[in-house]
């Protein structure tokens, strides 16, 4: 029952096959015992899932039908759950039980789903290998000795070892595409504005974007269709009709003009995953797609504006931490500039407090310009390669990520190993276009991912590319051993 | 120009964010670390080149002059770790 994929079990559901009661325990079961190996979850909502469950079997019972009507799921921990503890994997959010729901929540609800809980994450979303949670690393089901990528490392892990068929997820800088690809997943980052930001816990306000972690394209449909939407909660939320994204997925690849960037294949590329990359490309090839190599000149400054805009929006984000409304509170403070800085330095791990200090510095007096201004300046240079590639193609192709899953620890010893490893993935947040990340191949036993990128609210041709690459291929249908 | 101690324990001031003295030394040798990657943006020539702050460049939406939201004290109070009569509790602020 584990191995089904959401549209397997919504099929099955509307077969009456099965009873999304039966399914929810058969899951739950399997995180009791599967997870204390993999960590990936950080509360499991046993009694809300059942309470879901029944409900969805009961809407059923009634004449309702839809594809995500009793379908499991978890959240990301940084998706505020009403009454649940969101805790951002922090320590400073151990004790926070959010008073309402955030909008992802409450849509994927409203359809059916049942939240069978909340995932682990680097804390504050801040990290590429799931290692900063207050809760522990995350390991990644391929190889328990690897990280599973990072931030939405607990979303993916569980996904991955078959605990439950999707996730929510969010993506900053790559944080739902790298760790979809370290696992063998398929996930996907929106277009900056398609789903609502309100009762995400912010981390970078202008790059934040929420979206799904699923085995398959045509699961990522069916999340993505309960996830998508204007939402006037949220200020830089898009009003733009939302596309039927399953029945655009088996469109057709004949004629796609897909574009090659020749700056992806730099010195950092894993041979193995460029080679892997290639082999995709001969695939959609066959597919009818035509191949064009392109060009994106300012690839190599995304890394360095991101880490100026990201830890500016943090440190302006994370100062409504006081120690004062909610979360973690310091023992008998001293004054009030005692209670923020202990509450604060005692309630932070060390790479939030990093990129709180990168951010507040980048922010202070005489500094502004030349950093967060021209950071913005380097962001519209990168968003104009795009602008200047989309005029030739319909979608951008590369690898995900550099490397596949590194060992745990191998690179805490220096923050800026971890930042390198989210080189093709930044560009999509700070341009707000939409990305995927789909399972392409292994290196010794890790799996690799290729991503795409199209231009604004195009998800749905991402989703019928990789689906289509689906039928064609069976990378996205292995699991890995013990799982 | 790379930071030192003290720059360190301005911004962890300007942050309030309390540092463990014995934690000061590793906390400066990254951010000098970050700064030096952030650094590579300075040889970027940005000249008549316009900021991005939203990628569709929407701006924010205004919403009608109108109370919508009931109050919500309790609810939010019910999570604060120290309240009383309604109030937040802080230490005291004035003598």
């Amino acid at each position: 029952m584990h191995q089904m994929t959401l549209a397997e079990i919504a099929r099955g559901l509307a077969d009456k096959k099965f009873s999304s009661e039966e399914l929810t325990r058969t899951l739950l079961a399997r995180i009791a015992q599967l997870d204390p190996q993999l960590n990936s979850f950080i509360t499991v909502t046993e009694d809300l899932a059942i309470t879901q469950a029944q409900a969805a079997d009961a809407r059923r019972a009634a004449g309702e039908t839809g594809a995500l009507l009793g379908a499991p799921l978890a959240h990301k921990d940084l998706f505020c759950t009403k009454g649940i503890r969101t805790s951002c994997a922090s320590k400073m959010l151990d004790n926070f039980k959010a008073p309402y729901d955030a909008t992802v929540v409450a849509s994927l609800a409203a359809a059916g789903t049942v939240t069978l809980g909340k995932t682990n994450m680097d804390e504050f979303a801040m990290g590429s290998a799931n290692e900063s949670s207050h809760y522990g690393a995350v390991k990644n089901p391929w190889n328990l000795d690897h990280v599973p990528g990072g931030s939405s490392g607990g979303s993916a892990a569980a996904v991955a070892a078959r605990l439950l068929p999707g996730a929510t997820g969010t993506d900053t800088g790559g944080s739902i595409r790298q760790p979809a690809a370290l696992t063998n997943l398929t996930g996907l980052k929106p277009t900056y504005g398609r789903v609502s930001r309100w009762g995400m816990i912010a981390y970078a306000s202008s790059l934040d974007q929420a979206g799904p972690m699923a085995r398959t394209a045509e699961d990522c449909a069916l999340l993505l269709q309960g996830m998508a939407g204007f939402d006037v909660n949220d200020s830089t939320s898009i009003d733009e009709p939302v596309p039927d994204y399953s029945a655009g997925l088996n469109a057709s690849l004949q004629g796609l003009r897909i574009g090659v960037p020749k700056e992806y294949f730099s010195a950092g590329l894993d041979p193995r995953i460029a080679d892997l990359v290639m082999a995709s490309v001969e695939a959609l090839k066959k597919l009818g797609a035509v191949v064009k190599e392109i060009s994106l000149p300012n690839l190599q400054h995304a890394i360095p504006a991101y880490y100026v805009i990201a830890p500016a929006e943090a440190s302006s984000n994370l100062s409504r931490f006081d120690g004062v409304r909610f979360g973690y509170r310091c023992e008998d403070p001293k004054d009030l500039t005692d209670l923020y800085k202990r509450s604060r330095g005692e309630g932070f791990g060390p790479e939030v407090q990093r990129r709180i200090m990168v951010g507040a510095y980048a922010l202070s007096a005489g500094y502004y310009d030349a950093y967060y201004l021209q950071a913005q300046k380097i962001r519209r240079l990168i968003k104009n390669d795009f602008m200047n590639a989309f005029a030739e193609v319909d979608v951008i192709l590369g690898p995900t990520t550099p490397n596949p899953a590194w060992k745990i620890g191998a690179k805490n010893a220096d923050p800026i190993a971890e930042y390198l490893e989210d080189f093709y993935t930044i560009t999509a947040n700070l341009a707000g276009l939409p990305g995927l990340s789909m399972p392409a191949g292994f290196a010794d036993g890790l799996p690799v991912g290729v991503q795409l990128l199209a231009p604004y609210f195009q998800e749905g041709r991402l989703l019928n590319v990789a689906h289509q690459y689906q039928q064609v291929t069976d990378w996205h249908t292995r699991s890995p051993a013990g799982f | 120009m790379a930071l030192d101690r003290s720059d360190v324990e301005k911004i962890a001031h300007l942050a309030r964010l309390g540092l463990n003295d014995a934690d000061i030394p590793r906390t400066t040798e990254a951010l000098n670390s970050i700064l030096g990657l952030i650094d590579q943006m300075q040889a970027v020539d940005t000249t008549g080149i316009e900021p991005l702050a939203h990628p569709l460049e929407a701006s924010q939406r205004l919403r009608v002059d109108a109370v919508t939201e009931i109050n919500h004290r309790d609810t939010y109070q019910a999570i604060a770790p120290a309240v009383q009569d309604g109030l937040y509790l802080v230490p005291k602020v004035l003598d």
